[in-house]
């Protein structure tokens, strides 16, 4: 199973091209007393427009690997790849504007600016976008539209996370990261925002990638990929089985 | 295990140092308020000892008065005056001195010794040589300041002009006396011991020199224990009436005395003033930082409280941390107040000739210092301790809910504009936590008040020079003679190498009383056509004398609670000794002294005698002051000769430095205030939003655009924070003014536009620095934290 993960065929829908490509990542946490070794040697391409999904218990380096993809975090050794540039040689600032203008993040407790409303919370990421949707378009998208001027003390956690979703979506990201997006909800309020993330994701065909342990989620996905103890075990070709609203658990 | 520290203390001691930033802010802020505290007072028990220990072994005299000349035998009848312990008689003159390589001459009081022994009163500490022979008039012993600045020995001549004569003095010993602490010659503004000395000659050598044999002028006296001064200073008036006296006085009323008196009224003024905004800012932060650490520790709080600690622990904990805050500040202050009160009391040295500066730090001023500081530790943290306390166990546990905002007041009503997100987020965290906001602008307007406050101090010293140089007494000269003269000795005057003009004046000493009040005040007779001593309304106006009745400086109608309108009783204390009425006719501005003035004509006809003068004002020509000089000297009569430019001149040798060091001192402390508080707002601002401001920098923000929404705040704060801070300044310096205003001083809330631009600058710079100190936490905001926990 680690030689065929690491050893991963070119995707087969090679039409839609490769986004990002990671090759050897390894990432070793030194805490001083003990290293942590959170990935053994990752390879990976996140190809343009699926929506994937990575699975794993804690621990297993799927956060990590989301960290290091989303620009947050550097391996210890290997590269990413955006567009086919590396991402591992860039700066600090060289990350934050590839965050700035490539990736949307969705928090798995929304991390909402309470100060803000809804509309300001999406405007907030539209004033410093390039070409972004109009915060009133974002909301809309994810059926928020009613609830423009509320702030995050007077919405629920679902619609919480959509404003995130919209936040997120609005400035049009090549790619979206989800860190256990409906962690911190119930089932039909989680349905109700993986309904919001389908949609996008097929509406901009932003490339998206969620992270969860929930592996009921997993069945709305193009493709899931497994982590276990810092490597990618298994990789499942699933084509969107289901839609959001099937989903249970 | 038995552990001597409890585990609740060890959290407290843990808290303490993750806040060591914070505290060291507060602890700063403590240490200056206790330092200035413990200065102040430390200053004051030392002034206060050395001038007791000086007056006690040198028998410095409670009352003192004059006489033109009254016979020796009058001393008998003044020690029978009830109350009167003991009595010395003395011969007093002012001279002048003609010291080789100075333009301008030097003034010296000559003061008998008695024939045999020391004096009985106003003893003189001699410090090298010996009393002078009664047999050889011209051994003195002079005063060491003089001695010193001049670079005299024993065996150095100094030549005087006695009663017209020139007369080579020998110093046969350098001493000092109780009665000269503060040595200020006539007319001067400051001690300049260059120009001004005592010296001391045997009384025979004075009689002689005066022809005052077996007669006296000058006469102290010390009272038995418990009586009464007034009755004694009667007594002697009486006694000394026939014989032309200018009035007897108590030691307050006593020149030396009433400055050691004046400074250690406004170190006391300096002590009630100053630390208090100290302590109140502390007290500030205190309050921002605890409630900040408890809406942190909601959970622990709940735990504990589950745990079984009562509200009185939890409360108390939280106290305590504040008093551990303070506790470094405290003690700091009481090293950094030990230093800067013996800092002190040696530059006081430089003022004040004591023989020995004894320093002396009252226990007083650490109980006090450290005990104020510790109860604003405690106000400050009171209303966060109790909000601890009274958190129920269960609520505390669960999180705390989201903070409600609302667009606020401030945006609606700047609707129209549009501000872009981060502004928002500034502009409605501000009006969310009105009362925190308030906490910043408050602390930092204190410390540009502070600024703004003491600052002025140089702008009133300049106004009062600029007043008194070039308004007032704008002449060049001031020339005193020995006893009121003819008219004709102001031609002679005039008649001088480089004299441009000259302006007569006739000084006579009253008392002046209004109901139950009375002063003795120099009465000043001014010509009014004159234009070298004139007057200024309470606009900085020149203004007319008036042709009848008094003009009252500012100061002395305060003291006699006299205004225009009002009549005075005036007793001349010299010639006839006339009692008068007289209206108070106006109220003008002095800078400096409490005089009152009249019409110079009004006042020859109250004194029923016509042109006769006590002194000439006059202008000089520059380019003449020595030869000025050298003819005024050969000139009998004249007590004392005081140029202008030499005063000026040596203030602002002995001001700039102090003003350097002052300046210096007022903003760094005022600096270090609004640093501490932009620091410990700036720390909050972090530790409360530091997710949100890392979740930005997640979605692409850049470390600027972060800061910005952090420090921008701050920024809108300090902003709001000067102008308050301005008007509070003002305030301030209106306060210190009047509390440091003595009978000798008063000083003008003058605050020119650059000390609110100076003030201004130190707190931006300050706030500055203390928001780029912060800034720099802004780069290990975990980014990655944020994406997994919840607050």
């Amino acid at each position: 199973m680690n030689v065929l993960a690491r050893s991963q065929a070119p995707a087969p829908d090679t039409d839609t091209g490769v986004l990002l490509s990671a090759r050897g990542l390894t990432k070793v946490y030194d805490t001083g007393e003990v290293k942590v070794q959170a990935l053994r040697g990752v390879d990976l391409d996140v190809h343009r427009g699926e929506l994937l999904v990575m699975l794993g218990a804690s621990g297993s380096g799927k956060s990590t690997l989301l960290n290091i993809l989303g620009g947050l975090d550097r391996p210890t050794e290997g590269d990413v790849q955006f567009e086919g540039k590396s991402l591992t040689r860039r700066s600090d600032a060289g990350l934050t504007r590839y965050r700035r203008n490539h990736v949307g993040f969705i928090f798995q407790f929304y991390n909402l600016v309470p100060s803000l409303t809804a509309r300001e919370n999406v405007a907030l990421v539209t004033e410093i976008a390039r070409d972004p949707i109009p915060p009133e378009e974002a909301l809309d998208m994810v059926g928020l539209a009613a609830r423009l001027d509320h702030f995050p003390a007077e919405l629920s956690g679902g619609e919480q996370q959509r404003v995130a979703v919209a936040r997120a979506i609005a400035k049009r990201p090549a790619l979206l990261f989800c860190d256990e997006p409906t962690g911190a909800l119930d089932s039909k309020t989680g349905i109700q925002v993986l309904e919001a993330l389908d949609h996008v994701n097929r509406e901009l065909g932003a490339t998206t990638v969620v992270i969860t342990h929930n592996v009921g989620i997993a069945e709305m996905s193009d493709r899931i990929i497994r982590l276990s103890d810092g490597l990618i075990v298994d990789i499942d070709e699933v084509g969107r089985a289901k839609k959001p609203s099937e989903l249970s658990w | 295990m038995v552990s001597w520290i409890s585990a609740l203390d060890r959290k407290l001691l843990r808290d303490l140092f993750h806040m060591r930033g914070q505290g060291l802010a507060v602890g700063a802020i403590v240490a200056c308020g206790v330092a200035i505290m413990v200065m102040a007072l430390g200053a004051i028990s030392s002034l206060e000892l050395s001038r007791d220990t000086y007056y006690d072994r040198y028998r410095f005299a409670d009352v003192f008065s004059n006489a033109k000349r009254a016979p020796e035998r009058l001393a008998t009848e003044i020690a029978d005056i009830e109350g009167v312990r003991t009595v010395e008689t003395r011969i007093s003159r002012m001279v002048t001195l003609d010291i080789e390589g100075m333009r301008e001459p030097a003034n010296a009081q000559l003061v008998s010794l008695p024939e045999n022994g020391e004096p009985r009163l106003n003893g003189v500490l001699l410090y090298s040589g010996r009393f002078p022979d009664p047999s050889r008039p011209d051994e003195a012993v002079v005063s060491k300041a003089f001695v010193d600045a001049h670079g005299f020995t024993l065996g150095s001549n100094v030549r005087a002009i006695i009663n017209g004569r020139a007369r080579d003095l020998e110093i046969v010993g350098i001493g000092d006396s109780p009665e000269h602490v503060y040595m200020l010659g006539p007319s001067g503004l400051l001690p300049d011991e260059k120009r001004f000395a005592v010296f001391w000659l045997s009384r025979r050598a004075l009689e002689a020199a005066f022809d005052l044999d077996g007669a006296f002028n000058n006469v102290s006296v010390s009272l038995s224990p418990g009586a009464n001064p007034q009755g004694v200073i009667d007594g002697l008036d009486g006694l000394l009436e026939p014989y032309g006296t200018g009035g007897a006085y108590g030691a307050e009323d006593q020149l030396s005395n009433a400055f050691i008196e004046s400074e250690m009224q406004q170190l006391a003024a300096i002590a009630a003033i100053i630390p208090p905004i100290f302590l109140v800012v502390s007290a500030l932060l205190i309050n921002a930082i605890l409630a900040r650490l408890i809406a942190t520790e909601r959970q622990q709080i709940g735990l504990l409280k589950a745990f079984g600690f009562d509200q009185r622990e939890i409360a108390w904990h939280y106290v305590k941390m504040a008093l551990g805050m303070v506790l470094g500040g405290i003690l700091v202050g009481f090293v950094l107040g030990a230093a800067l009160a013996r800092l002190m009391t040696n530059l006081y040295t430089n003022s004040f000739r004591f023989p020995d500066m004894i320093f002396r730090l009252d226990p007083s001023a650490f109980v006090i210092g450290g005990g104020s500081a510790a109860i604003a530790a405690i106000i400050g943290a009171i209303a966060s301790a109790r909000s601890a306390a009274n958190l129920a166990p269960a609520e505390a546990m669960s999180p705390a809910p989201p903070t409600v905002y609302s667009k606020g007041a401030l945006q609606r009503a700047f609707a129209r504009i549009h501000f872009d997100e981060p502004t928002r987020m500034i502009l409605r965290h501000v009006t969310r936590w009105p009362i925190r906001a308030a906490v910043t602008v408050v602390g930092v307007a204190a410390a540009q008040a502070l600024l703004v406050g003491t600052l002025f101090a140089f702008d009133a010293i300049d106004e009062m020079l600029e007043q008194h140089f070039d308004r007032t007494d704008a002449y060049d000269a001031a020339i005193n003679f020995v006893e009121p003269m003819n008219y004709s000795a102001v031609r002679e005057i005039e008649r001088l190498p480089g004299v441009l003009s000259v302006q007569p004046n006739r000084d006579v000493s009253i008392r002046i009383r209004h109901g139950q009040l009375d002063e003795r005040v120099w009465l000043v007779g001014v010509d009014p056509t004159g234009r070298q001593r004139r007057l200024l309304d309470d606009n900085q106006r020149f203004m007319d004398m008036p042709e009848h009745g008094l003009a009252l400086s500012s100061q002395l109608a305060s003291m006699v609670v006299a205004g225009v309108g009002d009549r005075v009783t005036l007793e001349v204390l010299e010639g006839e000794r006339p009692v008068l009425d007289a209206p108070v006719t106006a109220i003008v501005n002095e800078a400096m002294g409490w005089p009152a003035f009249m019409d110079v004509d009004a006042l020859g006809d109250l004194l029923g005698e016509s042109d006769v003068v006590s002194g000439v004002y006059a202008m000089i020509d520059p380019d003449k002051e020595a030869e000025f000089s050298e003819a005024v000297l050969a000139r009998p009569g004249i007590a004392s000769v005081a140029l202008q430019r030499a005063s000026i001149e040596s203030f602002n040798e002995s001001m700039e430095e102090n003003i350097n060091i002052m300046m210096t001192i007022y903003a760094l402390i005022g600096g270090a205030i609004a640093a501490a508080v932009v620091y410990n707002a700036a720390r909050i601002g972090l530790t409360e939003r530091g997710r949100e401001l890392a979740s930005l920098r997640v979605l692409g923000f850049t470390e600027g655009e972060v800061s910005y929404i952090l420090i921008g705040e701050l920024g809108l704060l300090v902003f709001l924070a000067l102008p308050l801070g301005g008007l509070l300044g003002m305030g301030l310096a209106y306060l210190v003014a009047s509390s440091m205003a003595t009978e000798l001083f008063r000083i003008p809330v003058t605050i020119d536009p650059s000390t609110h631009g100076m003030a201004a600058a130190i707190v931006v710079v300050s706030s500055i620095a203390a928001a780029l100190f912060v800034r720099q936490r802004v780069k290990t905001l975990d980014l990655i934290a944020v994406l997994k926990t919840r607050e």
